[in-house]
């Protein structure tokens, strides 16, 4: 049984303005039967631009019947602009939340006031039609690249199944699954690009003056190379250090290894370019 | 608020006399059957008489039951041993309508070990075409499994006859019996079956008991390793309590299975009648004419089965519903989408499942109370323009 909040439970059982208003200044009509739920919304507004009535008509769970119901008791009495601000999640916090994969619940309601105020402003039919200039990516609940898109950065989703908890997509045949996941690259590509330049350093030592820098490099050489030196019976000693210059001594088993060179290479400079500076070159003294 | 408790392909009640057999096994009968002393060794001897109970069942002998935690591992064990005792056959044949115990084992044993699954479709009212699973079976088949009877309309496969197909061709047959068990009669002795699931809880014993029928002679690879329990068939301390459940829920379903069955499916009948009669746009998903005697599935058009439910649930009533918000996917169940049973009435499926505790008094009150319910539904849908006419008529309306 799904973990309902008792308001939930309330609006579902008690729906607020069920029924249809007969001379709406605007219907917003989303979902079918098809996809297991449908609302139809109606609005009346008055010369001031208020939201003096709202009904609605839903086919659908009790999360979708109690979406529909808290949608219209919060439009009442609202100006249109505030209310075309209403999200999916305005929807759901009303509620005192919806379970994730019944978030779609609220989306419906999103969509349908945005239909029922384009309907209003003469701007569209009551029905939303997709514009069908994207890409369809779910054949089974007909949604498209852009709905994904934007329920993705509306709603930060971070996984298929949080697609599809907010929008249906890839809940029925699986079939679009791949095409969700690069959709949810695409979409945190975006997000990686327009983030503000991390404060985060690109490499341990940038930034820091010589003395640190040295520092840093020596303590790397105690803390992570000559134990595993010490390991094998050899050991390093450190010769200089001219800016991204380093000049060791290999000591004990390694010194006139065969392996030196790779030793040299792969744990010495390979240690201290990942912890210190990518541009180090580690030499032989 | 007393329940009307109408979910018994889901479980059902223990009964009383079940509960009344095993109190002892918990307090002063609490030995191990597998000790070499006595106070374990008593309770040994009550292992042995609960098998002998599902034997006679099921007309088998003894040593071809292996107790089990529940269906779904009698399931997955059937399939796993007879593919490993077979490693060179590749394929299985299975239904679209079986339970997700084997269906999703099924399709993880295609995904990930590359086994190749034949999924028999079904008609209109749920029925097998014997046809199309004739020509399915191949040298390579390894396993036929397919349920007894479906959990969700309650049609009763033709296994007898398909498990007969199966020996003819050289492959093995399982079938899930988890409903059909303690509700219709089974002779293993005069079948083809060579393996066969049943779980505690759908007849009357508690949750976590299973039992899985192994054909003497099959070759049988066990599921779990371990101690020598089960004759190192199924390796695990037994669950004594829930097999001596087993045991008596099988004696009483034994002595009682065709009378019951007689008031069970009476009941049933009245439900059915009298809600296709109350409410317009209402029909029984299923074969009426072949099919459990407790169970009826039927689809409310134009209304979605979660609402339903809950509001049912206001009142104290308990049943399943086969649609999409009720099981967190978003597709209705699969069965009724095996059946292509449209989407108007998919979506608002009910599972009645009946058992021998039901009585007249419930059945009439859920006659009398559901029809306002759907009528409430369908007057909010946005749909019911499109459908005028839809109100209820019938004993409780609103109207």
């Amino acid at each position: 049984m799904w973990e309902y909040t008792d308001k939930v439970k309330e609006h579902f059982l008690n729906p607020r303005n069920a029924g249809k208003i007969e001379d709406a200044d605007g219907i917003g009509e989303v979902g079918s039967l098809a996809c297991g739920d449908a609302l139809t919304l109606y609005i009346k507004v008055d010369d001031d631009n208020i939201i003096t009535d709202a009904k609605f008509q839903t086919f659908g769970c009790a999360s979708a019947i109690a979406s529909s119901s808290a949608l219209t008791e919060m439009l009442i009495g609202k100006p249109v602009e505030e209310a075309e601000k209403l999200t999916n999640k305005d929807i759901a916090e009303y509620l005192g939340g919806l379970p994730r994969e019944k978030m779609h619940c609220s989306v419906m309601g999103q969509e349908a006031l945005e239909q029922a105020i384009k309907n209003m402003r003469g701007e569209a039919g009551t029905k939303a039609e997709h514009s069908h200039e994207g890409e369809l990516i779910c054949e089974c609940f007909g949604v498209f690249d852009e709905e994904i898109l934007q329920a993705i950065k509306a709603n930060d989703l971070k996984s298929v199944e949080d697609i599809t908890n907010f929008t249906k997509a890839g809940g029925g045949c699986g079939k679009c699954h791949e095409d969700l996941e690069r959709l949810l690259a695409e979409a945190q590509g975006e997000a990686a690009a327009c983030a503000t330049p991390s404060a985060t350093p690109a490499y341990p030592a940038e930034g820091m003056t010589n003395i640190q820098r040295m520092h840093l490099i020596e303590s790397v050489i105690d803390d992570d190379i000559r134990p595993a030196l010490q390991a094998d019976g050899g050991d390093i000693r450190l010769m200089d250090i001219d800016k991204t210059s380093v000049t060791v001594q290999f000591m004990g088993m390694c010194s006139g290894c065969p392996s030196s060179k790779a030793t040299l290479n792969n744990l010495v400079q390979g240690k201290l370019r990942e912890k210190v500076d990518p541009a180090i070159t580690v030499t032989e003294g | 608020m007393k329940t009307i408790y109408l979910d018994n392909n889901a479980t059902t009640q223990v009964d009383p006399a079940v509960f009344e057999a095993i109190k002892p096994y918990f307090t002063e009968l609490y030995g191990n059957p597998s000790s070499m002393h006595r106070f374990g060794g008593q309770v040994g001897v009550t292992i042995k008489e609960a098998r002998s109970s599902v034997a006679k069942l099921l007309n088998c002998d003894s040593d071809e039951i292996i107790f089990t935690s529940c269906g779904s591992e009698s399931d997955n064990t059937a399939i796993r041993s007879a593919l490993n005792s077979r490693p060179d056959k590749r394929h299985i044949i299975t239904t679209a309508v079986e339970h997700p115990a084997v269906l999703s084992f099924c399709k993880f044993l295609e995904k990930k070990e590359n086994y190749e699954v034949t999924y028999l479709g079904t008609d209109e009212r749920g029925r097998l075409d014997l046809d199309e699973y004739r020509k399915a079976i191949s040298p390579d088949t390894a396993i036929v499994s397919v349920m007894w009877a479906n959990n969700e309309t309650g049609n009763i496969h033709p296994i007898e006859e398909m498990a007969q197909i199966a020996r003819d061709n050289g492959v093995i047959f399982h079938t899930d019996a988890v409903q059909a068990v303690g509700k219709v009669s089974i002779d293993l002795k005069s079948s083809a079956v060579d393996m066969l699931s049943l779980s505690g809880h759908k007849l009357h014993a508690p949750k976590g008991v299973g039992a899985l029928y192994v054909r003497k002679g099959l070759m049988f690879r066990p599921l779990l390793i371990g101690g020598h329990q089960e004759r190192s068939r199924r390796a695990g301390t037994e669950n004594t309590t829930g097999i001596i459940a087993l045991g008596k829920a099988c004696e009483l379903a034994a002595k009682n299975m065709e009378t019951e069955n007689t008031v069970v499916s009476r009941l049933r009948d009245k439900l059915e009648a009298g809600l296709l009669a109350a409410i317009p746009d209402s029909k029984v998903n299923g074969d009426p004419e072949n099919r459990l005697p407790n169970t009826t599935n039927i689809s409310f058009g134009y209304v979605e089965g979660e609402a339903i439910l809950l509001m049912m649930d206001q009142l104290g009533i308990a049943a399943s519903s086969g649609s999409a918000c009720t099981s967190g996917s978003l597709e209705p169940s699969h069965v009724l989408k095996a059946m292509s049973v449209p989407f108007t009435f998919a979506h608002g499926s009910i599972r009645f499942s009946l058992s021998r505790f039901n009585t007249e008094e419930e059945i009439d009150f859920v006659i009398e109370n559901l029809p306002p319910i759907i009528e409430n539904l369908r007057k909010m849908s946005p749909f019911s323009a499109e459908k005028e006419g839809l109100a209820c008529t019938g004993p409780g309306s609103m109207q």
